[in-house]
């Protein structure tokens, strides 16, 4: 007991000492949904209807009514009268209350269809204190989900590096993780080494990364909750891009400890390895596809970077991209049917999309340094890493490039994001 | 578990700090090594290293540095005459090792920038070699894009990042 409490502690110590990132939206979508979120009844540590609505909002899916705007605060059904939210042209209402209770709160709401008058869902939830904002992420992800048809992806984390530059020009490199909307920072791992290519775990719960701290690479493993840490593989040269497989029970990684670098499959329960490129040119950023049979890569063997596939099991890798001088980093959506990637497109690095049904190639992002694209795990939007006013900093996209959000931070940059997996509840 | 023991040296990491590079080694006139030298140095020259000491500002082994064109290992005519005095100073130095860092510029993905580094750096090695240099006194790391000597995001930062470096 008394180690927990520790652990708490320290926790609680990177709490406060990790900044947090800030949202800004820069693009909304034409054609977004007018949804009512009515400030909840209640009182509450967090404003439950501000985390929807902003949640909502981010999406690109929905344009919430300002508060302001709103005729009405009705708290529950018996309260609302549809006219008003018509008049103002609304197509659904959200309200709720929040009541607290011995030990925490109680946490209530409905979703209503403006024109119809009728309930489309309703939940009552109860939670502790720390609880209410991740509570909100999973109501907005339950709206979402009546109004759209397809899962939310609000409850979610994602994992990102981020680089503090002090005065002598050495970085300070840190592995953290947030909420999908940059809320409630941790530190992971911290150094004066690079750390690089972080990767979730299929349940959420651990992270493989690249460290430099002995003065090469290796990758570790760590649970993100109990900080638990161990160090899986150390060989001469490059120890790089760790991806799980699907089922948790291997990782793909990349190791030049032949001469130049393959792609291995490591088995996590027995450690052993099995060579899956054998190529002169570098082999590197495997992505497992999601039923986990294969994988797609970046190599140079044709001259400059392509996406490849190659089974699991190992064998010839075909080519998937022909479009661009330089396509690297592929990872999928979590249906398998969309990449995206690090593209070239003319001088400029942006991300791509491509749809492997169709072949269809589409670039989603505007800037000139864009890296590290991952999808969110309902496929919706994807994450990457760009340059803005010479500061790195983290943008969210529609998978159809229609909207946009930027997370960044007070000081100092921030790079490779990776969005978690659903977490198991 | 040792939960507790981990979170401390999550913490302890974060108290590391590395310190600079390792001494360097101020040269007089060094011995000739054993000229057999290693094996696969048939286009050895110069085992004799009569070009300065290593810490002389006007000695070509004061420069360190060799650069790369984009997205290329290739080593440059210009960085040839800088590598062949390393060549030269260190096949006839047979017990001074050194470290050959090979870097990237910022753009495209991290770990394809890793890859290529060690490309950089394995070239670097090759091309010692063939001046003679044992492959037991050059190890290599890649620091990818994770080490810019310029923090910049121009075309002249760039072409600072993209490098090698030979420590010694």
């Amino acid at each position: 007991m008394k180690r927990l409490f520790v652990v708490l502690l320290l926790w609680g110590w990177h709490l406060t000492a990790t900044a947090g990132l800030t949202i800004e939206i820069t693009e909304g979508a034409e054609g977004a949904l007018p949804v009512a979120v009515v400030p909840f009844g209640g009182s509450a540590p967090e404003d439950v209807a501000a985390i929807i609505a902003s949640d909502l909002k981010r999406s690109g899916r929905f344009k919430p009514l300002a508060t302001a705007d709103m005729l009405a605060r009705p708290h529950s059904k018996a309260e609302v009268d549809f006219r008003d939210w018509r008049a103002l042209k609304q197509e659904s209402l959200v309200v709720g209350q929040v009541s607290a209770t011995g030990s925490g709160y109680q946490i209530q709401f409905e979703l209503f269809d403006v024109f119809r008058g009728e309930q489309l869902a309703g939940y009552q939830f109860t939670t502790s204190a720390r609880d209410v904002r991740p509570t909100a992420h999973h109501i907005a992800d339950l709206i979402y989900e009546a109004l759209t048809g397809e899962r939310g992806a609000f409850a979610t984390r994602i994992a990102y590096i981020t680089g503090m530059r002090s005065a002598d020009g050495k970085e300070r490199v840190a592995l953290q993780v947030s909420d999908s909307d940059g809320f409630n920072p941790q530190t992971i791992f911290s150094s004066n080494e690079p750390v690089l290519s972080p990767a979730w775990s299929p349940d959420g719960r651990r992270l493989a990364y690249v460290s430099f701290e002995n003065r090469k690479p290796a990758i570790y493993v760590q649970e993100v909750y109990s900080g638990q840490r161990e160090k899986l593989a150390d060989f001469p040269g490059i120890n790089g891009a760790p991806a799980w497989s699907p089922d948790g029970r291997e990782l793909a990684i990349t190791l030049s400890k032949d001469g130049n670098p393959d792609i291995y499959i490591m088995d996590l329960a027995s450690r052993g390895l099995r060579a899956i490129t054998r190529h002169p040119a570098i082999d590197t950023e495997p992505a497992w596809a999601p039923d986990g049979r294969s994988l797609v890569f970046t190599s140079d063997r044709g001259g400059a970077p392509q996406i490849y596939r190659v089974s699991a099991a190992g064998g010839e890798p075909q080519r998937v991209t022909f479009e661009g001088k330089y396509n690297a980093r592929a990872s999928y959506s979590s249906d398998g049917k969309r990449l995206t990637m690090v593209t070239r497109d003319g001088g400029e690095f942006r991300i791509g999309v491509l749809d492997l049904a169709s072949k269809a190639f589409r670039t989603v992002s505007d800037g000139n340094l864009d890296e590290s694209p991952s999808f969110a795990p309902n496929g919706s939007m994807i994450i990457y890493a760009a340059r803005a006013q010479g500061r790195g900093v983290l943008f969210a996209v529609s998978a159809d490039g229609r909207t946009r959000h930027r997370l960044a931070l007070e000081v100092g940059d921030v790079r490779e994001p990776v969005w978690s997996p659903y977490s198991k509840r | 578990m040792s939960t507790r023991k981990l979170a401390w040296a999550a913490l302890a990491f974060s108290a590391l700090l590395f310190g600079g590079c390792s001494s360097m080694q101020s040269s007089e006139e060094a011995p000739v090594g054993d000229a057999t030298g290693a094996a696969g140095t048939a286009g050895a020259r110069g085992s004799r290293w009569a070009g300065g000491a290593l810490d002389d500002p006007s000695s070509p082994l004061s420069k360190r540095v060799v650069y790369f064109e984009y997205d290329s290992a290739e080593i440059v005519p210009e960085s040839r005459d800088i590598l062949r005095a390393h060549g030269g100073y260190l096949s006839s130095n047979r017990s001074t090792n050194i470290t050959i860092e090979g870097h990237c510029d910022e753009r495209g993905s991290r770990e394809y920038n890793l890859a290529l580094g060690e490309r950089r750096a394995q070239t670097v090695k090759r091309q010692l070699e063939a001046e003679g240099v044992s492959g037991g006194q050059l190890s290599i790391i890649s620091y990818g894009e994770e080490r810019p000597a310029d923090p910049g995001h121009s075309e002249s930062a760039w072409a600072e990042n993209r490098r090698g470096v030979l420590v010694y």
